[in-house]
């Protein structure tokens, strides 16, 4: 007879000292699991709302402006170093991590229109209302010196933005006309116009470095080749564009934030219509800015909120807003792909996580193990109505959800009374119209 | 000497031995050793000439390929076919069914990455540090002959300690294990209640209620216990302090613990079938299944259904969420006694008072698998982990091997006692069998019922304080919700699809809806321009053509089911026209 009984040595089971951790044993046998897509499930409900738990975007402002904050501008080599520019002309700079000003000056009469870092950020440009351009040092002045720009340029026109070439020493500005600039010079070295009252917004595309984009009053977009005497193309929209930003990864596609409530991702191959809508503000959109990553940007509105889009997703992921925040005058995606920045009409300007639930500071192994796995589960059963019900809600002050409701009612009527007039037409009459195509008037040449 | 220990060790390179010794070595190294480099599969031809080149991967492909070269590597492991169909999460997407290409894509990714998980955990089968117990008989003789005492004698002195025998005074017992199998609860039909750690034989608790004791149970952990006494169900502490009483649940004769669901489920004289959600503290389900006294309860531990036999043969199952069984299943002809449905779900033995036995396939509810005749009514049956099946008759118990799949001729152990069973137990990860009689609890040693390898996230016997206290904090968190008992525990990670009976059922329900009523709320027109006459008549307009149009999509449906059912017409034939015309 030969005979085996299960006879477990506790010391191959048991830690040896206190200090030790607990010794683990798995055995992956599916019989020894069970439930395990109830649990999983479970799993994933409770991650789902853990992240609503943790969802605290806000994480702190700063405050020193006498007026509303009307530009910011990044350090393009420096996390911790931002440059806000004001309604009455003041120019701040601020640490972030302990979130102080640490130098402000006042740098024109009137409006600060924009802001630009050169870039590898020793000096920095502003153009306010008084048509003047004014470099600084990005260095505080020595104990006793006077604030002082190292140059001054007056320019013949308005000036309304400011975009810097991302790695030449040349600007670009918007007013009456577009004017490129080199710094060392007085004068600009080329103007561009096409024949428009004023320009403005102007971008470079940081790909393609030598591709402008500008946004005219007269409702339309005008994309110029700083090489080239002559714009190159112009598309024109029902509504005004406010902003515009090149998507940093792929240098074809831009964005813009439209006067009508919506923002359009264009593809600049095929102008003729927007290859996305991106809808969920309830008032215009007045800036927008894209995550170094290009697969997500954030844009500000009218409507006093913060929305976050994926770039390929025709609706937000998610929305920022506080009591005291009022209309955003811009909006940052910090480039390290962590924060946003946000300046807005009440003088603050406030620092955002980019994904609300993320803990912020370095992660153990595990807890980044733990993240990954609830992650994971969540997108697994991200359609079960619980969870989708809990994930997509959030809440909005009572004037969005108003806004809504009657943005809601008003789509609806629209739709009806299209059909309506479909109804009672002669077949193909009234032909069904894409909501991509609704929106660009013309694209010219 | 120095000179060649001071030359850089190569490794990788098996010929570097031989080729040191020469004293120029550069170009020898690159003919001789390991080194040499493989000239012939450097493309000599130029680019394009696609032609030759499919000829030579076709002569390419002929040639037979080259032997291991090194016979000590066998290659990677390949994981054999049982194993991986032991960890199978079953078939993945027909990627052919999938319409869009960048979802096609996405699954292909999905079901690759479920197959490497599904081989990386068969392959980590490899660590499992502890085997299965067995007891294999020389030429000559069974293991049926082997006694407990050949068997305690033969093994190690811890094992040998695993089999003891308490007399106990309080009337028929019942006992119960954790989940772990460390601790084990006894209770006395005459109000004994003693908790203890088996292992090591020490005494948690021992309390006598003063009562009539009908069952116990242990609750998530070993610090809590449930006791079904007289007229209710009392919850206790592992030091004897009474925790609750509960009240509503009222003359319970079995309870059964559902630990993922953290479910008291019990069945009562009086016919009522009760889930208590220990967490909460709330009934989560009380039913009265009007099938008279429950005395035979047990769980489904693959789906947490609870399996109830009845005096007419029939077990049934039940979920909290329905008022009616999920199923029903007439499996003897006269009542049963006994059920027990084995951890992984797979099969229920039933065992019924005209001395039959039966194995059912419980996912299918079919069977049965098996059909025994015992020599005396089986009062209960217990299946262990690696699927062997404890039967206790009057006061003996029979141990069977492999009785699920094929007919077991005989048993595998046999044990007498002096007084009839109570009630048996396997306990989890050990090779013991806890037997509870009139006067006392027996552990009886069954070499190869228990699962070796435990997992310690789950279950684990060797827990510490603090692994208690961690893992009972993760398994209320997540607490399987008792709206997910169903008879299919997947279903929830299946795609909601509805069926096409509901479908049917659907358009049925149509025919036999009425038209829904409209409200008509006229519009405010000018002083002179309305009138009631002309609102009435409006409103009447609107209601007919609301009906009209109900009538017409109805009609419809009709049709639609009417061409159906017509039969494809044949083509007309020429001598069709002769046949007799069909009255219109």
């Amino acid at each position: 007879m030969k005979v085996k009984v299960i006879s477990r040595n506790p010391d191959e089971y048991l830690r040896e000292t206190k200090l030790d951790i607990h010794k683990t044993q798995r055995n992956y046998d599916p019989a020894l699991h069970p439930f395990e897509a109830a649990r999983e499930y479970t799993r994933a409900l409770n991650a789902v709302k853990l992240e609503k738990v943790f969802a605290k975007p806000f994480i702190g402002n700063l405050d020193g402006h006498r007026d509303g904050v009307s530009c910011i501008s990044k350090h393009p080599k420096r996390l911790t170093v931002l440059t806000s520019g004001a309604f009455d002309g003041e120019v701040r700079i601020w640490d972030i991590p302990q979130r102080i000003c640490i130098r402000n000056f006042v740098a024109h009469d009137g409006i600060i229109r924009g802001i630009v870092y050169n870039p590898n950020g020793d000096h920095f440009i502003t153009i306010g209302d008084d048509k003047t351009i004014k470099t600084w040092k990005s260095l505080a002045p020595q104990f006793g010196e006077e604030e002082e720009p190292v140059n001054t340029v007056l320019s013949k026109t308005v000036l309304t933005s400011l975009a810097h070439h991302r790695t030449k020493p040349i600007f670009a500005t918007a007013g009456e006309i577009c004017q490129i600039w080199e710094e060392s010079r007085n004068e600009p070295i080329r103007k561009i116009e096409w024949g428009v009252d004023s320009l403005h917004d102007i971008e470079f595309n940081p790909v393609e470095t030598n591709i402008l984009a500008s946004c005219v009053s007269d409702r339309s977009i005008i994309l110029y080749d700083m090489r080239d005497k002559n714009p190159l193309r112009k598309v024109i929209m029902k509504l005004r564009t406010n902003k515009l930003a090149w998507n940093p990864m792929e240098p074809f596609i831009f964005t813009c934030a439209n006067e009508d409530y919506n923002l359009y991702t264009f593809d600049t191959r095929n102008l003729k219509q927007p290859a996305n809508i991106h809808m969920d503000h309830v008032s215009a959109v007045t800036f927008i800015d894209y995550a170094p990553t290009g697969r997500e940007f954030v844009s500000g509105s009218y409507d006093k909120s913060i929305r976050i889009f994926e770039s390929g997703k025709g609706h937000s992921r998610e929305v920022y807003h506080t009591k005291r925040m009022q209309r955003l005058t811009c909006v940052h995606w910090s480039l390290d792909n962590k924060y946003i920045i946000s300046g807005s009409d009440e003088m603050n300007i406030r620092i955002w996580k980019a994904r609300a639930s993320e803990k912020l500071g370095p992660l153990k192994p595990r807890e980044k193990a733990a993240l990954r796995y609830s992650e994971a589960l969540k997108e697994k059963y991200a359609s079960h109505p619980k969870i989708k019900r809990i994930s997509r809600h959030r809440h909005v002050p009572r004037h969005v959800y108003n806004a809504q409701n009657e943005l809601r009612t008003i789509k609806e009527k629209e739709k009806r009374k299209e059909a309506n007039r479909r109804a009672h037409s002669k077949p193909g009459e009234v032909p069904y119209l894409p909501e991509r195509k609704k929106h660009v008037l013309q694209e010219q040449q | 000497m120095d000179k060649e220990k001071m030359k850089p060790q190569r490794y990788f390179s098996k010929s570097f031995q031989e080729v040191s010794g020469s004293p120029k070595s550069e170009e020898k190294i690159v003919t001789q050793g390991n080194l040499t480099y493989d000239v012939s599969n450097i493309k000599k031809k130029p680019w394009g000439r696609r032609l030759e080149d499919r000829k030579f991967n076709k002569v390419k492909k002929k040639l037979p390929q080259k032997s291991n070269p090194n016979p000590k590597f066998r290659g990677k492991f390949k994981v054999p076919k049982e194993l991986l169909e032991k960890y199978s999460k079953g078939d993945g997407v027909n990627l052919k069914s999938v319409k869009t290409s960048i979802h096609q894509k996405k699954f292909e990714k999905k079901e690759k990455n479920i197959k490497f998980a599904v081989e990386q955990s068969a392959k980590a089968e490899v660590l499992l540090v502890e085997d299965s117990g067995y007891l294999e008989a020389d030429a000559g003789e069974t293991t049926t002959q082997f006694t407990q005492k050949q068997i305690v004698n033969s093994v190690d002195l811890a094992a040998a300690s695993k089999h003891f025998d308490l007399k106990l005074d309080f009337g028929p017992y019942r006992a119960k294990y954790t989940r772990n199998g460390r601790h084990l609860l006894l209770g006395g039909k005459m109000g004994h209640v003693a908790a203890f750690d088996w292992m090591t034989k020490k005494l948690h608790c021992e309390i006598n209620v003063m009562e009539s004791v009908h069952d116990v149970c242990w609750l998530h952990i070993e610090t809590m216990l449930a006791v079904a006494q007289k007229d209710w169900v009392y919850i206790y502490d592992n030091q004897g302090i009474e925790l609750h009483c509960v009240k509503r649940l009222n003359k319970v004769s079995r309870m059964e613990f559902l630990p993922y669901h953290f479910l008291l489920g019990s069945c009562s004289d009086e016919g009522y079938l009760s889930w208590l959600d220990i967490s909460i503290g709330q009934i989560a389900g009380q039913y009265n299944t009007n099938l008279g006294r429950l005395s035979v309860l047990t769980q489904n531990p693959w789906n947490a259904t609870l399996c109830v036999g009845h005096a007419k043969g029939v077990v049934s199952f039940w979920s909290p969420n329905s008022r009616d069984p999920l199923a029903k299943m007439l499996c003897h002809k006269a009542p049963v006694i006994a059920a027990h449905v084995d951890p992984t779900g797979l099969y229920m033995a039933t065992s019924a008072s005209n001395r039959e036995l039966k194995i059912w396939d419980v996912r299918k509810l079919e069977g049965p698998v098996q059909e025994y005749k015992l020599v005396q009514p089986a009062n209960n049956v217990a299946f262990s982990q690696k699927q062997m099946m404890a039967v206790g008759m009057g006061n003996v118990v029979e141990i069977y091997r492999d009785c699920c799949t094929t007919a077991a001729k005989r048993a595998y152990l046999r044990h007498r006692f002096v007084t009839p069973i109570g009630n048996l137990s396997f306990c989890p990860f050990e090779d013991v069998l806890g037997v509870t009689t009139a006067r006392g609890f027996t552990s009886l040693l069954v070499p190869g019922a228990g699962e070796p390898n435990f997992d310690s996230l789950e279950a684990n016997p060797f827990q510490a304080k603090s692994q208690r206290r961690e893992a009972e904090v993760k398994s209320l968190l997540e607490k399987i919700q008792p709206e997910l008992i169903t008879l299919d525990p997947t279903t929830i990670a299946d795609v909601d699809l509805p069926t096409l009976r509901d479908k049917v059922d659907a358009k049925l329900k149509l025919l036999y809806l009425k038209p829904p009523k409209v409200n008509y709320e006229p519009r405010k027109k000018a002083k002179g321009r309305g009138g009631s006459v002309k609102i009435a008549r409006n409103k009447k307009i609107v209601q007919e053509e609301a009906k009209k149009e109900f009538v017409r999509n109805k009609r419809e449906i009709t049709r639609e089911e009417e061409q159906e059912q017509e039969k494809p017409k044949k083509p007309p034939h020429v001598l069709d026209r002769f046949l007799p015309k069909k009255k219109t």
